[in-house]
C-alpha cells in the first residue's frame, strides 16, 4: 500500500491517508478482503504518529471502506462497489477548487475551462477501464 | 518493569521563570504533558527550549515556579525521575573514551529495567561496532549510541532535546522511528524539541511553541492547525498598505493581492475580508511551518507586517 504524506499542503495527515486509501480502493489497487497494515507498522513506515493512523482507520471504517475484524486486523471491505461516484468526486474536489480559483484569477470563464478539460481528456486517449463515472452529457 | 502507579500527567511545569543575568530565558512558563502523547516543543534557537528541558531534567532549579516529573521534583529526587526517564540531547555528551560495549555496560548498571535483548537489537540495527571508541564514531553513530542508551531500559518518558540537529536524513529517520516505537508501547510519553517543523508535524499529538522565553501556542496539534488558515485575498482596488485584518497573525502582499495567515473561523475571516473590500480567493489549512513563521514574524524583518502579538 503506497501512501505519500506531505506536510507542506496544509491537509491534515489523517485525511491524506483517508483520501489515498479511498483512492487506492476506488482504483482497485487495494482489493476487497485485502489486509491493511497494522497501525504501528504503517506509523513506523510513514514516520507519523500512530494515533494519526488510528484516526484515519476509524474514519475509513465509519465510511465503510475498511472493516475491523476482532483480533485479526483491519481489512478492505468485501463486496459492494469500491466507492460511489460521489465519494470519488469528493476525492478530486479539492483539486477542482484550486483549479477553479486559479481560472477565476486568470479571468477564464467556466465554459472555457470545461472546454479545456474536455480537450485534455480527449488528448489522454480513451479511458481504459471502468467508465461508470463517465456520465458525459452535452 | 517500572513503577506501577501511572499518573495521568507526566510533566507539569507551573509558572517557571529563569533569568541568566539580564537575559530573561523563561518567563512564567506553564505546560502539562499528559501520559501517552508525543509532545513537540518548537521555537527558534535561543527561544528557551533547551533551558526549559534542563529544568524538566532537574539540571536547573527554577528561580520561581515549580517543575514536577511523575509528580516528583527532579532537583530533589533525581534518582526517582531518572530511573524512569530516558534522554538524549543535541550535544550527546557521551564519554568519548569508552568503547560501545563499555558504554552499554556502564549505562545498564544504572537501570534495573535494562533490556539486554532490546539493547542488542538496537546496537545491531544501528551497526554499532561494540569495540569502537565513542569518539571515533561519526556524528550519526554517536547519536544512535546515545539513543540506545536512552531507550534500552524502556523508560516511561523519553526527553529529546533537538535530537535531529545536525544529523543526516537517515539518522533522523531512525530517531523519528524510535519516537514512534516508544509511544506505540502503551502509556509511554515523549517530549522532544525541534526546529524541524516537518518532523514535529508528523509525529506530535501536542505542540507548544516557545518564543523569547514565553509559551505562545500550546495545544493538541489538530486544534492548533484547525484554527489557522492560509488565505489569499484579492481586492478590487489596489492597496498601498496591508489590510487591517484583525484575525491575521501575519500578512504580506502588495496592490490587489494579499496573503495572510489567519486565526479563527474561515467564515468570519471571509466576512472580514469582504468588509474591507476584498474577497478570499483561496484558503487552506496552514502548515505548522507557516504558523511558526507567522508567529515569529513579529520580531523579524519587515516584509511580513505583524499583528500585535495577541496570543495566549
Amino acid at each position: 500500500m503506497q501512501i505519500h504524506i506531505s506536510t507542506t499542503d496544509g491537509v491534515p495527515i489523517y485525511l491524506q491517508i483517508v483520501n489515498q486509501v479511498k483512492y487506492l480502493v476506488a482504483s482497485a489497487r487495494l482489493a476487497p478482503g485485502e489486509e491493511m497494515p497494522p497501525i504501528r507498522v504503517l506509523a513506523e513506515r510513514l514516520l507519523i504518529n500512530p494515533n494519526t493512523v488510528a484516526r484515519a482507520y476509524r474514519e475509513l471504517e465509519v465510511a465503510g471502506v475498511v472493516t475491523k475484524r476482532r483480533t485479526a486486523g483491519t481489512f478492505v471491505s468485501e463486496g459492494g462497489a469500491p466507492l460511489g461516484l460521489d465519494d470519488r468526486l469528493e476525492i478530486v474536489a479539492a483539486r477542482v477548487d484550486g483549479l477553479v480559483a486559479e481560472a477565476r484569477q486568470l479571468n477564464i470563464g467556466l465554459n472555457a475551462l470545461i472546454g479545456l478539460i474536455r480537450r485534455r481528456d480527449a488528448a489522454l486517449g480513451p479511458q481504459t477501464k471502468g467508465g461508470d463515472g463517465r456520465d458525459d452529457q452535452p | 518493569m517500572t513503577s506501577p502507579e501511572l499518573e495521568p500527567t507526566v510533566i507539569e511545569v507551573r509558572g517557571v521563570s529563569r533569568r541568566f543575568g539580564k537575559q530573561q530565558a523563561l518567563e512564567d512558563v506553564s505546560l502539562t504533558v499528559p501520559r501517552g502523547v508525543v509532545f513537540g516543543l518548537i521555537g527558534e534557537n535561543g527561544a528557551g527550549k533547551t533551558t526549559l528541558i534542563r529544568h524538566i531534567l532537574g539540571l536547573f532549579r527554577p528561580q520561581s515556579g515549580t517543575v514536577r516529573v511523575f509528580g516528583l521534583d527532579p532537583t530533589r529526587d533525581p534518582v526517582g525521575v531518572f530511573s524512569r526517564l530516558g534522554t538524549l540531547s543535541e550535544d550527546r555528551d557521551l564519554p568519548g573514551w569508552m568503547r560501545v560495549e563499555e558504554l552499554i555496560r556502564y549505562v545498564k548498571a544504572f537501570y534495573p529495567s535494562w533490556d539486554d535483548a532490546y539493547a542488542e537489537s538496537l546496537r545491531d540495527a544501528s551497526e554499532l561496532d561494540p569495540k569502537a571508541k565513542i569518539r571515533h564514531l561519526s556524528r550519526g553513530q554517536q547519536a544512535r549510541a546515545g539513543l540506545l542508551a536512552a531507550l534500552a531500559f524502556r523508560p516511561e518518558l523519553l526527553v529529546l532535546d533537538e535530537p535531529s540537529s545536525g544529523l543526516d536524513p537517515v539518522v533522523r529517520r531512525d530517531i523519528l522511528g524510535a519516537i514512534i516505537r516508544t509511544i506505540t508501547n502503551d502509556g509511554r510519553t515523549v517530549l522532544f524539541s525541534s526546529h524541524l517543523l516537518d518532523e514535529v508535524e508528523r509525529v506530535s499529538d501536542h505542540v507548544a511553541m516557545i518564543d523569547r522565553g514565553r509559551i505562545v501556542i500550546d495545544g493538541p496539534l489538530d486544534a492548533v492547525k484547525s484554527k489557522h488558515h492560509q488565505v489569499n485575498i484579492q481586492f478590487d482596488v489596489p492597496r498601498s498598505d496591508a489590510p487591517p485584518l484583525d484575525t491575521a497573525i501575519a500578512i504580506q502582499g502588495s496592490g490587489r493581492e494579499w496573503s495572510a495567515i489567519c486565526e479563527g473561523d474561515l467564515g468570519a475571516i471571509s466576512m472580514r475580508a469582504e468588509g474591507l473590500g476584498g474577497r478570499v480567493v483561496e484558503a487552506r489549512g496552514a502548515t505548522l511551518d507557516e504558523i511558526f513563521v507567522a508567529r515569529m514574524a513579529g520580531h523579524r524583518r519587515k516584509p511580513i507586517v505583524p499583528k500585535e502579538a495577541a496570543v495566549s
